[in-house]
């Protein structure tokens, strides 16, 4: 039942916005809804924590530990994203030109997009969650093309282009997967083969080369919709040309939902190969992922283009952790998912206020935003601050306790490189960050409208919050990392 | 299996990576159209085969969908994109077509070595026929990479699309029915995306090549 509510509850919220003409309250509707969805997730949440799975609708659903964090994740974050959302189709409506149906249509995609990552991450069967991965790319579609410029058709273009490959990949390593489990003795046939529980189960005894060559597919296509390289192009691209709610939501938690997955498959090819294999395929992409960010972080000019390779960096570290797999560095890659989510939610929504004040996200154009908007600018500093992984906020203590992993199992080489190509990181955004917040005269202060600041707000000191005392979490995220780790 | 139903796979396999290597080779954006249409119905062919052959009533419902889908919807689909657009061919391919073809070569080697553990797993007539699959999947993104044109880049996703539904019929007899039939409408809707992002971006640009999509790059 109350799976089942947290699909239901947003795409209701959807359906209700499409087929009424849009306003102010509609918009807090689905502010509501996703608040809903929040607080849902919690609940699961507080039962998972103590050891209960959740089953809905014939075993089809199934809400562990890991889900219901990641329901967390999702709910926190949309309910962010659709407080900024109401702002954005105010201002596109009444001052863009563009027309009410538009508004209801983009709700509609925005509430499906999140029912799909929901279901993704509720799915008991593996094929199931590659069906929901693949929806969100229909349903973001055109919410990337969403303001219909030249760049914004040729990003939604190559997105859909590159994903959609990808994710047939991911498909081919699924139906690799199935073929290995029907010639395991003994196990279920028919529709459950592909669910995660008896594939776990039979895990030890998968034929290993048919997994090698699954692994090495499902982490090349599913580490497309993650933006891992070499198969990240696409994600600088969509990432600022989507309007900065849905930017927020594909950047927050998109990117760590299609992660989940690979969690999962980790778990079970783990199991039949031992940790060794797969710990390699994701050192590579990875570091690799580390490698182009920090190459490519420095010639930015464009704000969210900044924030779009900072979320490549960040996949790339949350790679390294789970290719550590112990079970303190996996609750640390879910701790970062949430902190990375959070703040970088934040920083995409504090840049879409830049571009609907500033009309402009290039950085060279903004400048001296700490005297002239104090509350934007402050609050785009401890964004920055906290994407950079300084104390307080979590990602500090998050990709602390990843090395501390990675040294636990030999990977230290690794986890220096990616220090390095963090320190690399750290001068290309100070040096954007100082422009932008401190550079050049400015004029007087002028107010940031409650409506914005709260979000905002909120989500930073949620942030910070974390890093402080991982309290509320800390028994979840190990609870929920003992799922994937054996 | 053995005898007719066998060879009836084993030519439709064949078609489908036939399909894929005469997609390199003909540069006319018509003819990529047939050539999906084939490919198509040689899948939709194979899916009803073994659905006699296993009496899976599931299988026979998604072969009823691919054929459907893959031989009729999305061929027509790009056809009529093709017709709406002057300059039906692809005009400068990033690799010429005789080297295509010995690139095409290669790559069905390759997918031949890296099935191995496939076939070793549990050798049948089937399995062996997996690598047929794998090259098509291998062809398709070799289009994508390689060709310039927005239709053409529909043709590459599309074999490789073709080339995992092959793949998993081959293994498998079908995934569960719900993901086999999740995949097909996934399909379908990719490429009406694809259709209108083109239509849009033509409307702007006027005739529509990917080399003019410049505006986005490091």
């Amino acid at each position: 039942m109350l799976v089942t509510a947290v699909l239901v509850v947003p795409l209701a919220a959807g359906v209700l916005a499409a087929v009424l003409p849009w306003r102010r309250s509609v918009g807090w509707a689905m502010v509501l809804a996703n608040a809903a969805v929040l607080g849902l997730g919690v609940s699961l949440a507080v039962r998972a924590d103590h050891h209960q799975v959740l089953v809905a609708l014939d075993g089809s659903l199934r809400a562990d530990a890991l889900s219901a964090f990641m329901v967390v994740v999702i709910g926190a974050i949309s309910l962010l994203a659709s407080v900024q959302s109401v702002r954005y189709l105010e201002v596109e409506t009444v001052r863009g030109g563009q027309g009410r149906r538009h508004a209801s249509l983009y709700s509609l995609l925005v509430q499906l997009f999140v029912t799909c990552m929901l279901f993704a991450v509720l799915a008991a069967n593996l094929g199931a969650l590659w069906v929901a991965v693949e929806a969100t790319t229909i349903a973001t579609a055109f919410l990337v093309g969403h303001r219909r410029s030249d760049k914004a058709l040729e990003a939604s273009w190559k997105y859909v282009v590159i994903c959609s490959v990808g994710i047939a990949l991911a498909f081919l390593g699924t139906v690799l997967v199935y073929f290995a489990a029907l010639h395991v003795p003994g196990h279920p046939t028919g529709g459950s083969v592909l669910n995660w529980t008896s594939l776990l189960h039979a895990s030890r005894h998968l034929d290993p080369g048919v997994v090698r060559l699954a692994m090495a597919l499902l982490v090349l296509g599913y580490g497309t919709k993650v933006g891992l390289a070499p198969m990240h192009s696409w994600l600088p691209d969509a990432h600022s040309q989507a309007p900065a709610p849905v930017s927020a939501l594909m950047s927050g938690v998109l990117l760590t939902v299609a992660f989940y997955a690979l969690l999962r498959f980790k778990a079970v090819a783990d199991g039949a190969l031992g940790p060794g294999y797969t710990r390699t395929l994701l050192v590579i992409v990875g570091l690799s992922s580390l490698i182009v960010a920090a190459s490519l972080l420095l010639t930015q000019h464009d704000l969210k283009r900044m924030l779009a390779y900072h979320s490549i960096e960040h996949m790339g570290l949350i790679a390294l952790g789970a290719a550590a797999g112990t079970t303190l560095a996996v609750a640390a890659v879910l701790l970062h998912v949430l902190g990375h989510g959070l703040a970088k939610a934040v920083l995409f929504l504090a840049s879409g206020e830049i571009a609907l004040m500033e009309g402009t996200t290039e950085i060279g154009e903004v400048p001296a935003l700490l005297a002239r908007r104090p509350l934007l600018g402050g609050v785009f500093g401890f964004g920055l601050v906290a994407l950079l992984g300084l104390p307080p906020f979590s990602l500090f203590v998050s990709e602390l306790n990843m090395f501390r992993g990675e040294m636990a199992v030999g990977l230290g080489w690794a986890a220096g490189l990616s220090l390095l190509a963090m320190a690399v990181i750290f001068t290309a955004v100070a040096a954007h960050g100082r422009h932008l917040l401190l550079g050049g005269p400015g004029a007087g202060p002028s107010p940031t409208s409650r409506l914005v600041g709260a979000p905002l707000v909120s989500g930073l000191v949620a942030c910070a919050v974390l890093g402080l005392s991982a309290w509320p979490l800390q028994s979840l995220l190990y609870a929920a990392a003992r799922a994937v780790v054996r | 299996m053995a005898g007719a139903p066998l060879d009836l796979v084993q030519l439709s396999a064949g078609v489908v990576l036939a399909g894929a290597v005469l997609a390199l080779w003909r540069r006319d954006l018509r003819a990529l159209t047939s050539v999906l249409a084939l490919q198509g119905c040689a899948l939709a062919t194979l899916a009803i085969v073994l659905a006699v052959h296993n009496g899976a009533v599931g299988l026979g419902v998604v072969a009823g969908v691919v054929l459907v889908a893959k031989g009729f919807v999305i061929p027509g689909l790009l056809a009529r994109a093709v017709r709406a657009a002057p300059g039906s061919r692809e005009t400068a391919p990033l690799v010429n077509v005789p080297a295509s073809l010995v690139a095409a070569a290669v790559l069905v080697v390759l997918s031949y070595v890296v099935a191995g553990p496939l076939t070793a797993l549990f050798p049948s007539p089937l399995t062996r026929l997996a690598p047929l699959g794998l090259a098509t999947v291998l062809l398709g993104f070799f289009v994508l990479v390689t060709r310039r044109k927005a239709v053409s880049q529909i043709v590459g996703l599309l074999l490789v699309d073709n080339g995992v539904a092959l793949v998993a019929f081959l293994l498998t007899a079908g995934v569960p029915l719900l993901v086999e039939l999740g995949t097909s409408l996934d399909v379908l809707l990719v490429v009406v995306v694809l259709q209108v992002l083109a239509t849009a971006m033509r409307a702007r640009f006027g005739q529509f090549d990917l080399d003019q999509l410049r505006e986005l790059h490091d």
